[in-house]
């Protein structure tokens, strides 16, 4: 070895070493400067960082990827132009609250074949693709007032599009509402004083959002369309904070009840829908057919250690159906209907093993349950069953343990398992380890088919909550009590009914039950009335909470109207 | 029977077993696939195929883990050997359980094949005794104990439930269960070990090496598949419980790491920990992994099957993107495999040499103008003279000559292509800077794409590998040639031989360099004399310099240098081009990526938003046709729903959007605008309306809310 030196050594010998080095380059021909000029966009480069552990890939790997999963589309055999992605998943963005009944306007104008919009007067709508448009700067109040000039618009639409720029009396349409997650009562309070906040915007003849964001109006209202966007960036960050500056959201106070909207039940709904066809039921027809012929592919690659996932818009009942009927007939297969309100692993599990694996016998747990069900299929290999299941996303199959227990049932060889996924946000409720158990190959199979089936169970139909229901239950509940404890009954439903404008009404105490049922020589004693208590309890009839004070207070569970009904009822028998 | 029912939401069916008949997979495949002529050879192919490629998977898998399994399997032995010894450390270590760490990555999925081998490698050369568990099935202390000695003893363990009920249901078969506790397990084993030395010792276990303490003591082992999902105090104590009895029963634990060795500190508090004498095993990375499944599987021309760029990168990003998961890479390559000989007749020839000539001349009339109408196959013709154009496109049985000679070609062209890449991509992965790639599957998808050498990154490699110096130079030759040794092909050969007459040559120059050493200290630097100057004129110095040099004679060892360098870049010339400017690779290649990608990363809302926003692309009616972004008002009902809640803040109005929607509608209808009845809620109306919004709730868009009468909540914020 030899031994290390230092000493000083001057620019000349620096200079003389650096020429001696560079030699050999300059003999090959190439400038060093433009040798060692590596273009950062070129590609490839970010590949260098991949480490020895290897996650880390640059950024331009990651360009490589969208652009190759990008470029696809193209030759996508249907050509179809998808939403960008940053199209779906953007911010929230401030809304005017009369941007429904415009756009309604808008599309009520439009002729079904032609598209173009002539009048600049209302901008379309935001193009899907760039998602970048900014709506809410160019509407202004000017504008608006323009519409009611030159549009179209129905009468009706018109009147209560042009109310909140022309009425400042006090009987403003629009009021605020809280966004937490408070308590009813207190959501009332809040609603009335923003509402009185509201009044006092509204007599001010701007729209009541300006008020919250001076900023966004330092960009001119005129701001026309065809100017380049050079406020992009800030002006985006401006419609942010815009949209989350204030927790009201602005919506018109009114109701379907007081706009003489008859509330529906279930089956003037069904009849009404029924007559009806569905307008491009040949182009449903179509893709219908189109996913049809994809089936026996489906039950090659179902025998091949795949699961098939159908998903996109539309029911995919009838077509799984439709699966099931031309391709598994012969062979043993089991249905879930995953939408239904009240199935559970259990009932799935008790399914497999009772009636496919005719086995006598109860099991302590799920886990027990899948174990004796591998256990037996593995056992006999000749055995395929056939699992599948409409919506595997439904309420009641979202937990963990029974995704996780679906999965390990997907991954035994010789079950095989159809699924269709609805909800948008599905596929969040698979890990990488339940994905790999699932084994899932996606198909696209959209079907503009109606969710009849899946939307039809009572507590998924959110307008009309007819609480036909909850009254036959009542009814037959009440009609196999006594007299007396049916009297009770009513008492409390009487009460109730007459607080219910009360806000603060939290139900009848004990007591004054009490009090109230001797008068009405409905009870002679504080037991007799406990136990009848109990009853209604048992079957759900009544609740019970502890009131502020610490009083048992009593509610009837069930909402107004249908205790109104309920009376009148009674009251005919 | 219906499968609809307002009380039922499981119904079994079940055929009549005497009508049941089977129908195999091949008829599958036929059916609905491109051409049904020569499906069933296609089919047996794939199949074919893919066993092949599952069995080389899973040699590959084992290869992979043998080290890390040897070393565990090592320190299970050494273990309950050191249990044995009387001296005062080993007594120390004797009051610890043994716990061998083992770092697995975070491709959680592919951790079951690892710890499976694991544990029949144990059971098959270490100790019977083997149980493991995951998280999943022990929420409590109580199932973990139960789960463990279910699995050492094999019998049914009953539990001592505060539950009167379950006790008494255990008690039909009491006679066959025992108490769970680690003092019967414990009770157990003695028994066990005591039966079995007095028995045939150890005829099941085959390992030779084996001293006779140990075969009387196997050592009980326990895996915790995963360790970051159990509840840390159940964890600590099992571990507590564990350390009480290991002077009686030999305990070990593997503990099944996917982060980082330091969750067990994060899990365990020293005092746990401290009863624990860990030994940390790390086993291979993902990546690494997925280099040798792709080295093996895909870089080789065993295979016929190959993947283009495109679907190549969606499978590489899938991996590193979405899951590291290399089983997730196969099925990837197994949907390819399938789809290719499902949708591409001509894959019939995709398969060895010989039955690929076979195949060539039983094609039909309809195939063969299948591989006339072939992109790769017009080109060539256009090639050819105007005679043999003709010859090309109406004589079958000259095309079928030209098909096998095709085949063959390109059959060759693969066998020399894999060598030229790993030639290529051992000169080039060392480079600063990487400009082809660190990794072998990056330079071969620059390949794929397009010919290599009119990428701007390989004339900088170039320029940087003639910049090389004589040792680094000759060492990654020297690779090469160990690359090109053992490949079988003519002109691999040749270029072998090539290489080592110019490796000769280097060798050479080593010798006459030693006597012309003194020669270079003639050249005197010019500037020798020069002062202290500023950067500019340093540079101006060196430019001046360069200028000067370029003129000057270059050195022997540059001269070589440059000649090797031309013949690896003559090589890369006529071998490395892209397979896509090969005569009839449509045969072998799979490129349509974007159904590989729907099939195994779709995005399912995107699908719906899509479908809700323009539905013309699905119902191809032309009411429907509208520009970008917009909706006609003839659109389904939930499209116009949907286009209408977009409009709303965070909370949406019923009343409002139901008025909305029925002008909408009426519209559509056809009414006459100025009407007084123009948009007025009739009840047909108020059900589609009813019926819309309860399938965007029901699709997730919506959701009811109490915060106000008649209004629900907005979910989402996409698409407007």
């Amino acid at each position: 070895m030899s031994v290390l030196e230092v000493k000083f050594i001057g620019d000349g010998d620096v200079v003389e070493h650096i020429v001696d080095k560079q030699e050999g380059m300059q003999s090959s021909g190439g400038s060093v400067q433009k040798m060692v000029t590596f273009k950062k966009s070129a590609g490839r480069k970010g590949c260098s960082e991949d480490e020895q552990d290897g996650d880390e890939n640059g950024v331009s790997n990651e360009q490589n990827y969208i652009q190759a999963l990008g470029a696809d589309t193209t030759e996508d055999e249907d050509g179809m132009s998808r939403v960008a992605g940053s199209s779906i998943f953007t911010f929230q963005k401030a809304k005017r609250s009369h941007s429904m009944a415009q756009t309604a306007s808008e599309l009520a104008r439009t002729p079904g074949k032609n598209v173009s919009f002539t009048t600049p007067i209302v901008e379309p709508a935001t193009p899907t693709r760039t998602g970048r448009n900014h709506r809410g700067e160019s509407r202004t109040p000017q504008r608006r007032k323009k519409v009611q000039f030159v549009s179209t618009t129905p009468h009706r639409l018109r009147k209560r599009m042009t109310t909140p720029s022309l009425r400042s009396d006090s009987d403003s349409e629009l009021s605020p509402s809280d966004s937490g997650e408070e308590e009813d009562e207190d959501g009332l309070e809040e609603e009335q004083k923003a509402k009185k906040e509201n009044k006092e915007n509204i007599k001010n003849p701007r729209t009541p959002s300006k008020g919250l964001s001076a900023a966004l109006y330092k960009t001119p209202a005129k701001k026309s369309k065809s100017t380049p966007e050079p406020l992009n960036q800030p002006s985006m960050t401006e419609e942010y904070f815009e949209a989350h500056s204030s927790s009201k959201v602005l919506t018109s106070d009114r109701t379907l009840e007081r706009s003489h909207t008859p509330k529906l039940d279930r089956e003037t709904l069904v009849r009404l829908l029924e007559g009806k066809l569905s307008c491009y039921s040949k182009e449903i027809q179509q893709l219908h057919n189109k996913h049809q012929k994809h089936f026996s592919k489906w039950m090659l690659q179902l025998q091949l250690g795949f699961s098939v996932l159908v998903y996109g818009l539309g029911s995919k009942k009838a077509l799984l159906e439709d699966f099931r009927l031309s391709h598994l007939s012969q062979e043993i297969h089991l249905v879930i209907n995953g939408f239904f309100p009240s199935i559970t692993l259990k009932s799935i599990l008790n399914a497999l093993t009772c009636e496919v694996l005719e086995h006598q016998g109860s099991f302590r747990t799920p886990s027990d349950q899948i174990q004796f069900i591998s256990q037996t299929l593995k056992d006999s290999p000749d055995l395929h069953i056939y699992l599948l299941i409409h919506n595997i996303d439904g309420p009641m199959l979202r937990g963990e343990k029974t995704q996780s227990a679906l999965g390990q049932l997907a991954a035994l060889p010789n079950l095989h398992m159809v699924a269709s996924l609805d909800h948008i946000n599905a596929p969040l409720v698979w890990d990488q380890f339940k994905q790999s158990q699932f084994n899932w190959l996606w198909w696209e199979c959209v079907t503009f088919q109606h969710y009849a089936e899946e939307t039809s169970y009572e507590n998924s139909l959110l307008v009309q909550q007819t609480g036909a229901l909850a009254l036959s239950s009542l009814t037959h509940v009440l009609r196999s009590l006594t007299p007396n404890a049916r009297g009770i009954f009513k008492l409390l439903v009487k009460f109730q009914l007459e607080n219910k404008d009360n806000p603060s009404y939290t139900g009848l105490s004990f007591q004054d039950f009490y009090q109230r049922c001797r008068e009405a020589f409905l009870v002679n004693s504080d037991l007799t009335l406990r136990t009848q208590l109990t009853e209604f309890r048992d079957h759900k009839l009544i609740r019970t909470r502890k009131g502020a004070d610490g009083v048992e207070c009593l509610t009837v569970a069930v909402d107004a109207s249908t205790l109104m009904d309920f009376l009148e009822n009674e009251e005919d028998n | 029977m219906s499968t609809s029912s307002v009380s039922k939401g499981c119904f079994v069916f079940k055929p009549g077993a005497k009508k049941k008949k089977t129908v195999s997979l091949e008829s599958y495949f036929t059916h609905g696939c491109e051409d049904a002529e020569n499906s069933e050879v296609r089919f047996k192919l794939c199949q074919d195929l893919w066993d092949k490629i599952k069995t080389d998977t899973e040699i590959l898998q084992d290869e992979l883990n043998r080290k890390i399994l040897d070393s565990l399997l090592d320190f299970t032995r050494k273990c309950s050997s050191t249990r044995k010894h009387s001296d005062w450390a080993s007594q120390m270590r004797a009051s610890e359980i043994p716990t061998a760490a083992l770092v697995l990555g975070v491709n959680v999925p592919d951790h079951d094949m690892t710890f499976q081998s694991l544990s029949d490698l144990l059971q098959q050369s270490v100790t019977p005794h083997v149980a493991s568990v995951q998280a999943k099935e022990c929420g409590v202390l109580k199932h973990l104990m139960k789960k463990v000695l279910e699995r050492l003893m094999g019998t049914v363990v009953a539990v001592d439930d505060e539950d009167e009920e379950e006790t008494e249901q255990t008690d039909a078969y009491i006679h066959k269960s025992v108490h769970c506790s680690l003092g019967t397990l414990c009770d157990w084993y003695i028994a066990k070990t005591k039966k079995s030395s007095s028995g045939t010792p150890g005829k099941k276990r085959s390992s030779p090496v084996r001293d006779e303490q140990q075969q009387q003591q196997p050592p009980v082992v326990i895996i915790f598949k995963d360790l970051e999902a159990f509840n840390p105090r159940v964890l600590q104590d099992f571990i507590l419980i564990c350390s009480r009895y290991i002077e009686r029963l030999p305990l070990m634990f593997i503990f099944g790491i996917a982060t980082s060795p330091s969750t067990i500190q994060h899990m365990l508090p020293h005092s746990v920990s401290s009863l624990l004498c860990i030994e940390l095993f790390q086993s291979l990375s993902c990546t690494q992994h997925l280099a040798t499944v792709i080295d093996k599987l895909i870089l080789t021309p065993k295979f016929p099957f190959k993947l283009n760029d495109k679907v190549m990168q969606v499978l590489i990003s899938i991996f590193l993107y979405h899951d590291f998961s290399v089983r997730n890479f196969i099925k990837g390559l197994q949907l390819a495999l399938l789809e290719h000989f499902h949708s591409q007749p001509l894959s019939v020839l995709c398969c060895r040499k010989q039955e690929a000539l076979l195949h060539v001349t039983q094609l039909g009339h309809h195939n063969l103008e299948r591989i006339r109408q072939l992109p790769s196959f017009k080109r060539y013709v256009e090639q050819q003279e105007a005679q043999e154009q003709v010859n090309l496109m109406t004589d079958d049985t000259h095309l079928k000559e030209v098909c096998q000679r095709l085949i063959k070609d390109l059959r060759k062209y693969h066998k020399n292509f894999y060598p030229i890449l790993r030639c290529l991509h051992a000169l080039t992965s060392s480079l600063p800077r990487y400009p082809l790639g660190k990794q072998i599957r990056e330079l071969y998808l620059i390949c794929l794409e397009k010919n290599v050498w009119e990428n701007e990154d390989y004339q900088s490699a170039m320029k940087l590998l003639r910049m090389l110096a004589k040792d680094e130079l000759i060492a990654l030759l020297q690779k090469c040639a160990e690359i090109l040794q053992p490949v079988k092909s003519k002109k691999m050969k040749n270029a072998f031989s090539q290489l080592e007459e110019l490796l000769a040559k280097f060798k050479q120059l080593d010798a006459v360099a030693e006597t012309a050493s003194s020669v270079d200290d003639i050249i005197t630097s010019p500037v020798k004399n020069l002062k202290k100057t500023d950067l500019f004129q340093l540079q101006k110095t060196l430019l001046e310099l360069n200028e000067s040099r370029r003129s000057k004679k270059l050195s022997p060892y540059e001269i070589l240098r440059n000649e090797v360098l031309d013949f690896i870049d003559a090589l890369v010339k006529s071998h490395l081009s892209s397979p896509e400017a090969q005569t009839l690779h449509e045969v072998c290649y799979y490129s349509l990526s974007a159904t590989v990608r729907r099939h195994l990363n779709a995005t399912p809302r995107t699908s719906i938003q899509a479908a809700l926003s323009s539905p013309y692309y699905y119902l191809r009616n032309d009411s429907l046709k509208t520009e970008d972004g917009t909706v006609s008002n003839a659109a389904p009902d939930i499209c116009i729903a949907y286009k209408l809640h977009l409009e709303c803040g965070r909370l949406i109005n019923l009343c409002d959007w139901l008025e909305a929607f029925s002008t909408v509608v009426s519209a559509a209808e056809g009414h006459d605008p100025e009407s007084e009845h123009f948009g007025k809620v009739d009840e047909v109306k108020h059900a589609r309306f009813i019926r819309a919004v309860s399938e965007i709730e029901f699709l997730g868009f919506i959701k009811s809310t109490k915060q106000k009468t008649d209004h629900v909540a907005r979910l989402t914020w996409g698409g407007c």
